[in-house]
This record gives C-alpha cells, sequence and structure tokens, in this order.
C-alpha cells in the first residue's frame, strides 16, 4: 500500500517497521453488539483488518425451516431487533408473494404507518450511537446520545400502545396485520412526529456547526460508488455514495406508489455524506407517517382469519425474493415454498451483514479513531449481521 | 437495458431462457463451468453492478444448488442465476468480479459446504473455526448434540 | 510545625473540593442532557454521591494483570497524583492565604504541572496493554504539543504584570482584569482555555482517554484504589489549573469585599470554579477529535498564534509601560 507509506510519514513520521496486532472486541464499548475486529495497526495507522462475526449466531435460516408460517413472523423480529417492523414485514410479503394472498389496503398503509415510525426509531438509535462512537461515553457524544434516546422512546411508547411489546412487535402477519390503531392512538402519533421534527432542527444546529464533529465526519470512510455497489451495501449507505435507489420507490411493495416522498442522494460517500441521507430520511419518513394518517381507508386489517393454530396458514409450491427498505437497506427474504406450512427453505439477505462487509475495504489507511467512526456510520445490527 | 432485452441477450449468449417475474429474471441450470462467465457478463453487458446476495439451497438427493442475485440499479433489472452442484460441492468463485461475494461465499461455505474455486480466504464466517458438519443441509441432524458448548 | 499543618489542612480542602467538583460536573453535565443526575444518596440533590463513590472505589477489589510491570504499575497512580498536588503548594488562595508564595510561582506551577506525564506513561506502559500503550503514546505526543503554547499563554499576564510571583500578578489587576484588557486579553484567555482543555486530556482532546477507541485508554487496567487516585489526580490537576487560569486572567481574589481573606478566597473559588464548569461546558457540546488533528492544531495553529501574540503583548508592554489608557 503505497500511499498508506506516504501517508504514515507525512503525518506522523512514524517511520518504524514495527507493527502491532490490536484486538478490538468482541467486548468493546463501541462494538455495537459483538463484534471483534483485529487490526493491524502500524503507529496509530491501520494496515489490515480482519473481522469477526457470528457471537450472535442463531442459525435464522434453519429456524426459518422449522417454524411454520404462522410462528416465523414474530420470530423474525429477532434479527434486526433494532428495525423489528421491517423484519417481519419481509417475511410476511415473500410468502403473501408466493400464495399470492392478497393484503386490505388498510394493513398495507398500517405496513407503512408502522415501517416509517420503525425507520425514525432506528435512525434515533444510529444517530445517538454514533455521536457515542466519536465522542465518548465522557464527552458530546453522550449529550446527543442522550437526546436521541428521549425521541425514540416516544416511538417505542407509541409501538407499545400498538402491540403492546417495545422491542419485538409480532405486528405482522401472512394477509395483513394483527392489530388495529387503538383509540386516540392516531393524534398521539400526530404530536410525537412534530415533537419530533422540531427536535430534529436542534439536532442539525447542534452537530452541522460543530468544528469537530465536521472534521471527524467528513472525508472519513469514502466509498465509491463502484465499490459500493459491488459489496452490495444498500440503503443510507449506497445513497450516500451517490446512488440514486430506493426500493420503497424503484420496486413499490405496500401502497408506497400512494405516497409523495423524496429520496435523499448524497455523493459525497464518507460519514458525513451518510449522517445528511439520514437526516433527511428522518424527515421524509415524517412525511410518510402524515400522509398515512391522512389517509388511512376504513376496513379489515386482515385478508386472513385471526390465527388459532400454528399450521394454519398454507403456502402453494413456489419461490420468490422479498425485499423491504429498512432502515438499514435492502432487507431480503428469498423463500422456497414446497406446499406444506413450513417454508422448504428460506435465506434472509442481511442488510447489516453486507453493509458490514464493506469494513475491511474502507478502514485500512485510517487512524485508530475513525474506526469507530466509521463503524458507527456502517449502523451494523449484529442480530441481523449473525441471523 | 430492459427486462426484455435482458432475456433476449442471455439467450442469445447463453441459450437459457429467463423467466421474468416484474423486472426480476431468474436463469435456471446455469451450467456450472459457465458460472463465473455468466456473472462478468451480467456485469458488463448487462450493467448488473450491485451484488445482493449468494446462498445455496439444498435439494437433498438432486444435490446443492447455489444462487446468486445481482441487480442494475440504474435500470431496475435484477437478475436471480442458478446453478446446480454435482456431488463434490465446488463452484467457482465470484470475488473477482463482485467483491462482495467474499463474505457471502463464506457463509455460503460455511452453512453447506461449497467449495468455491479460487476465494482468496476462504473459512468459516458465522460459526466456530473448528465446528463439524454444515448446519443448513437437509441432512444435518439438529437434535444431533455436537459440541457447541466446550 | 506550622507549615506541615497548613499543608495538611490545604491538601485535604483541595482533596474535599476536588471530590465535590465531581458531583458538580455530573450534576452540570446532567442539565445539559435533560437528566437529573446523581440523586439518591443523600438528600436533597444525592449530596453524599461522591462520598459513596470514594467509598466503593476503597472496598473495591486491587487487580493487578499478571503480565504487568509490577512496580512501575504499582508506583504510576501516585506518581501520577503528587505533581498534581505539588501545584497548590504555590497558589495564592488570598492576600497571605496560601502555602508558599513564591517570586517565580508560575514557573514552578507550570514545571511541576507538567510531570503528570511521567506517572501517565509509567501507568500506560507498565499496564502491558496495548490499549494502554496506545494511549501513552498518545499522551506524550498531546501533553508535548501543548504544553508549549500553555507556557506562551501563560506567560502574557507574566508579562503584562512584570513578574513571576502569582500574588503580583492578582494584584496588578487591581485596576482591571486581564482578560478585559483590550484584544489581546481575550485572546490569550481563549488561547489558554483551550490549551487547558487539551493539557488536561479533556472533550474534544480526550484521546488518551477515549473510551470508545481506547476502552479507557491507560488507566484501563487499573481498579479499586488506584484507579480512584488516577482519577483524583486528573481532577486535581484540572482543579490546580482552572485555579491558575482565575489568578492570571480573572484577577484572583479580587473583588467587592475581597480584604477580607475569606472573602478573597470565595472569589477566588467561584473564579476557578466559572472556568471548569467552562471547560465542562466544552467537554459535553463536542466530540473527540483526532490525534493528527488535535497535533496540526497544536503546531499549525495555536503554536503560532500565541507566539505573535506573546511578541505583540512584550512590544505593547515596551511601549507604553503596560497601562491601559
Amino acid at each position: 500500500m503505497p500511499d498508506l507509506e506516504a501517508r504514515r510519514v507525512i503525518e506522523l513520521g512514524y517511520g518504524g517497521n514495527e507493527r502491532l496486532v490490536m484486538n478490538m472486541g468482541p467486548q468493546h464499548p463501541s462494538a455495537h453488539g459483538v463484534f471483534r475486529m483485529i487490526l493491524t495497526l502500524e503507529g496509530e495507522t491501520i494496515a489490515a483488518l480482519d473481522s469477526v462475526i457470528g457471537y450472535l449466531h442463531r442459525c435464522h435460516e434453519k429456524l426459518g425451516e422449522t417454524l411454520t408460517y404462522a410462528q416465523y413472523p414474530s420470530i423474525a423480529s429477532k434479527t434486526d431487533y433494532v428495525a423489528a417492523m421491517t423484519s417481519e414485514l419481509t417475511y410476511v410479503m415473500a410468502a403473501e408473494r408466493i400464495g399470492k394472498i392478497e393484503v386490505p389496503k388498510r394493513a398495507q398503509y398500517l405496513r407503512v404507518l408502522v415501517a416509517e415510525l420503525q425507520r425514525i426509531a432506528s435512525h434515533c438509535l444510529w444517530l445517538g450511537t454514533w455521536c457515542l462512537d466519536m465522542g465518548g461515553a465522557l464527552g458530546g457524544g453522550a449529550t446527543v446520545f442522550l437526546y436521541c434516546f428521549r425521541e425514540r422512546e416516544l416511538v417505542l411508547d407509541l409501538f407499545e400502545a400498538l402491540t403492546g411489546a417495545r422491542l419485538l412487535y409480532g405486528f405482522h402477519q401472512v394477509g395483513g396485520t394483527r392489530y388495529d390503531l387503538p383509540e386516540g392512538w392516531a393524534q398521539r402519533c400526530r404530536d410525537t412526529v412534530a415533537l419530533i421534527d422540531r427536535r430534529l432542527d436542534e439536532y442539525e444546529d447542534m452537530l452541522e456547526s460543530n468544528t469537530p464533529f465536521l472534521i471527524r465526519s467528513q472525508g472519513v470512510g469514502v466509498v465509491s460508488r463502484e465499490l459500493a455497489q459491488e459489496v452490495g451495501i444498500a440503503g443510507p449507505l449506497l445513497r450516500g455514495s451517490g446512488v440514486d435507489f430506493d426500493i420503497r420507490r424503484d420496486d413499490p411493495y405496500s401502497s408506497y406508489g400512494d405516497f409523495d416522498f423524496k429520496i435523499p442522494v448524497e455523493t459525497g460517500g464518507d460519514c458525513y455524506a451518510r449522517y445528511r441521507v439520514r437526516m433527511q430520511e428522518f424527515r421524509e419518513s415524517i412525511r410518510i407517517v402524515r400522509q398515512v394518517l391522512d389517509g388511512l381507508p376504513e376496513g379489515p386489517i386482515s385478508s386472513k382469519p385471526a390465527l388459532k393454530s400454528v399450521g394454519q396458514v398454507r403456502i402453494p409450491k413456489g419461490e420468490t425474493y422479498a425485499r423491504v427498505e429498512g432502515p438499514r437497506g435492502e432487507v431480503g427474504c428469498y423463500l422456497i415454498a414446497d406446499g406444506g406450512p413450513k417454508p422448504y427453505r428460506m435465506k434472509w439477505r442481511g442488510a447489516s451483514f453486507s453493509n458490514l462487509a464493506i469494513l475491511p475495504h474502507i478502514v485500512p489507511g485510517h487512524k485508530v479513531a475513525d474506526v469507530v467512526a466509521i463503524m458507527g456510520s456502517v449502523d451494523p445490527v449484529f442480530g441481523e449481521v449473525d441471523r | 437495458m430492459t427486462p426484455d432485452r435482458a432475456i433476449s441477450l442471455i439467450q442469445e449468449r447463453f441459450g437459457l431462457q429467463a423467466a421474468g417475474e416484474g423486472r426480476s429474471l431468474t436463469v435456471e441450470q446455469l451450467p456450472v463451468e459457465r458460472w463465473e462467465e455468466f456473472f462478468g457478463f451480467a456485469k458488463d453487458t448487462l450493467g448488473c453492478r450491485f451484488f445482493s446476495f449468494l446462498t445455496a439451497v439444498d435439494w437433498k438427493e438432486q444435490g446443492l444448488e447455489v444462487v446468486c442475485r445481482v441487480e442494475n440499479l440504474d435500470a431496475g433489472v435484477g437478475i436471480l442465476a442458478k446453478c446446480r452442484l454435482g456431488a463434490d460441492p465446488r463452484c467457482p468463485t465470484l470475488t473477482r468480479l463482485y467483491r462482495g461475494a467474499d463474505w457471502m461465499e463464506r457463509e455460503c461455505y460455511d452453512m453447506f459446504g461449497v467449495r468455491f474455486d479460487g476465494h482468496p480466504d476462504l473459512r468459516r464466517i458465522l460459526l466456530a473455526q473448528d465446528w463439524e458438519g454444515h448446519p443448513l443441509r437437509k441432512d444435518y441432524a439438529v437434535d444431533t448434540p455436537h459440541a457447541p458448548y466446550r | 510545625m506550622r507549615d506541615v499543618i497548613a499543608a495538611f489542612i490545604l491538601l485535604n480542602a483541595v482533596v474535599l473540593i476536588v471530590t465535590y467538583l465531581t458531583y458538580v460536573e455530573r450534576k452540570f453535565a446532567a442539565r445539559m442532557q435533560s437528566r437529573i443526575g446523581p440523586y439518591r444518596v443523600g438528600r436533597p440533590h444525592g449530596w453524599l454521591q461522591p462520598i459513596a463513590d470514594a467509598i466503593k472505589l476503597l472496598i473495591k477489589e486491587d487487580i493487578v494483570p499478571a503480565l504487568a510491570d509490577r512496580p512501575v504499575y504499582n508506583l504510576a497512580p501516585i506518581v501520577f497524583l503528587i505533581p498534581s498536588l505539588l501545584i497548590f503548594a504555590t497558589i495564592p488562595f488570598a492576600p497571605g492565604l496560601g502555602l508558599a508564595d513564591l517570586n517565580i510561582g508560575i514557573l514552578f506551577f507550570l514545571a511541576v504541572s507538567s510531570l503528570e506525564i511521567v506517572g501517565l506513561f509509567m501507568g500506560g506502559w507498565g499496564s502491558n496493554n496495548k490499549y494502554a500503550l496506545l494511549s501513552a503514546m498518545r499522551a506524550v505526543n498531546q501533553i508535548i504539543s501543548y504544553e508549549v503554547p500553555f507556557v506562551l499563554t501563560a506567560l502574557i499576564p507574566v508579562l503584562l504584570a512584570g513578574s513571576l510571583q502569582l500574588s503580583a500578578i492578582v494584584e496588578s489587576q487591581r485596576g482591571l482584569w486581564f482578560v478585559a484588557y483590550p484584544v489581546i486579553g481575550q485572546l490569550a484567555f481563549i488561547a489558554f482555555i483551550i490549551a487547558t482543555i487539551a493539557s488536561e486530556n479533556r472533550v474534544p482532546f480526550d484521546i488518551l482517554e477515549a473510551e470508545s477507541e481506547l476502552v479507557a485508554g491507560f488507566r484501563v487496567e487499573y481498579s479499586g484504589m488506584k484507579f480512584a487516585l488516577i482519577q483524583l489526580a486528573e481532577y486535581t490537576h484540572m482543579f490546580g489549573v482552572s485555579c491558575l487560569g482565575a489568578l492570571l486572567f480573572l484577577g484572583g481574589w479580587l473583588g467587592p469585599g475581597s480584604a477580607h481573606p475569606v472573602v478573597g478566597a470565595a472569589w477566588f473559588l467561584l473564579k476557578a470554579l466559572f472556568i471548569f464548569l467552562l471547560v465542562t461546558w466544552v467537554r459535553w457540546s463536542f466530540v473527540r477529535i483526532r490525534v493528527d488533528q488535535i497535533l496540526g492544531l497544536s503546531w499549525k495553529v495555536l503554536l503560532p498564534a500565541t507566539l505573535i501574540l506573546l511578541m505583540a503583548t512584550g512590544f505593547w508592554v515596551a511601549w507604553s509601560g503596560g497601562r491601559v489608557a
């Protein structure tokens, strides 16, 4: 790596050949779960990175083969536990697509509603933890972290009122949704998103005029357009690298075509670009939530009767690949059904798994401090990486 | 690039009929020798630069099948290609074409035992390095007490 | 004998103040982050929390890593703490209320306070831990780089007052505090605050602690009382430098009714607290910057700026005799 050599000598004057192998994780304050990085350092500069994952592996794909279409959706939420709504949705969408099951309009709208609220909650968590990575629990990062958690709690309160759970919901089922909105929920939701909308301005004020924040995020962890596609990173990372692609618009599902929203794209490819994309997505999600609440049709919430037994849902023979634009990108479910109550094969395309695979390509050449900044901007959830 | 054009190009070059479901095409029964060539063609000619996922399916006595999906994001054409492997599950690697295939092929090796020829670093990724067996194969008994707890 | 008793009282007073400074910081940070902070231990508002923390750390098990360099590892907290306490020897809290008002007081202060790096590096090296080692490397880089601008900014009041004695520097601010001197005073104060934050390893310059990268930096292997000593040393040092700032720029004990030593000392502590809170405010609003950026800021910006400022002050003093208007 010639330019690494040059950078090292110019910036720090480390001329020595001795390399230090340092282990980061699996127990580390900014491991975002259980992730182990084996860093080879030359001074402070990273020469190589080996990542070790799998600490949270539960073999969801085998679980999917042993659980019925009625049972698995609530387990699916345990893959990406920070955005449980989207992983559930992916699975039931795949099953519905093979079985050609119609979903009532109201259920489709409710799905969009919870998916977008989930995106807000998930991005809150991302912003907080990313700043925590850069600023530390004993510094300004903790301030942003606590602010973001304050807002995330409000969204979780909404989910609690809707489903009775705060993290893993079991909201979706094949054919529709399991719960309808309770009395007064819509107004509460409007108030919450209005509050978050105002608070977002505060965050932007606080961060974007903050020089240390800017110099830590701009020009760090640049992912080129080409590399982004080859590795298959998706969602805000892909759009931060200048690829204008969003499944919600380019392959619409669940009535997304009814709503008016913009897809933010930044061309920088660095941590700051990813930050900008997500901040704009916050606002677009809030817009979608408002549109859903305005246009929510009356009607049934499921085309299937309420679940009585685990083997109740049967899907005919067939296969499909269903995907959803989750907060972290393309969450996909490749499902092969053999006509029984259980799938023959199920493959999860975890967005975090593909996103995390970018790390070995962009980290070498950066400083130790940048590793955590890049990690945070990738926003992996290890339940989804390890599945 | 439209789905129809992609179908005719694939037909022309590989003699295979791609089934279309919307803008998503499925290519079945790709010969394993042409696996890498097909994705080189998909990347360069069809513009499918986005690597979505790679996995395998165990069809019991009919052997393993490798499945890979790539996509042309600008035109919105996705191609899902499948390829049956013989008794000895070996398959050429795609890491030279798509850098994202690295981890996906490692996972596929981990779960199914498919050996990817030419992969730079083929070792287990999700399971421990000394794990026995490949859990997603249908003959892997879930109930057999292997020794995960040491 | 009298000196020994005075030193004993001073030491204990400083340790007590510093203990409660952690409480002030936690409450202040909690306010900024819209939470409450310590509340349970002692009513009202958890005022016994620092004492409870100290007792907890005292009775914790002391763990020494198997491969640590034991003498170095064990000595490091003490070596780290002693300079931090020693700097208080020369600080005058009020007229006549100080241990030793040396005629080279500021020189003594600067010399002793920069000794903390020795203890810090001993801790980082002796722990035999890679995080600690990286942190110690960063510490040497950073503290040496920032000691220079720190000394240069501290010299500006010396030039204005024409003395190295801290009490004389305060007395010469009787007309106007140095921070209020047109242009020079404010710039010097800002440079002083930046250099203080950096030499105290506070966010945004806390790369040696850097808990999101290096877990806890050089103190990662310390536990129990040794950890408490390191923590105490850091806060003591911070408080000492805040006191220096109050003396050099904010007129020390000067204020209404400051002829009485108690009132004077109260003014002095208030001003030191102000500087401490200023640094804390910065700490809880910024993210950490990177090691190369920190060094770049020191050598490319702060050092030339303070040098020019010092030269300007020198010319101005030579020309006008140091009087304002």
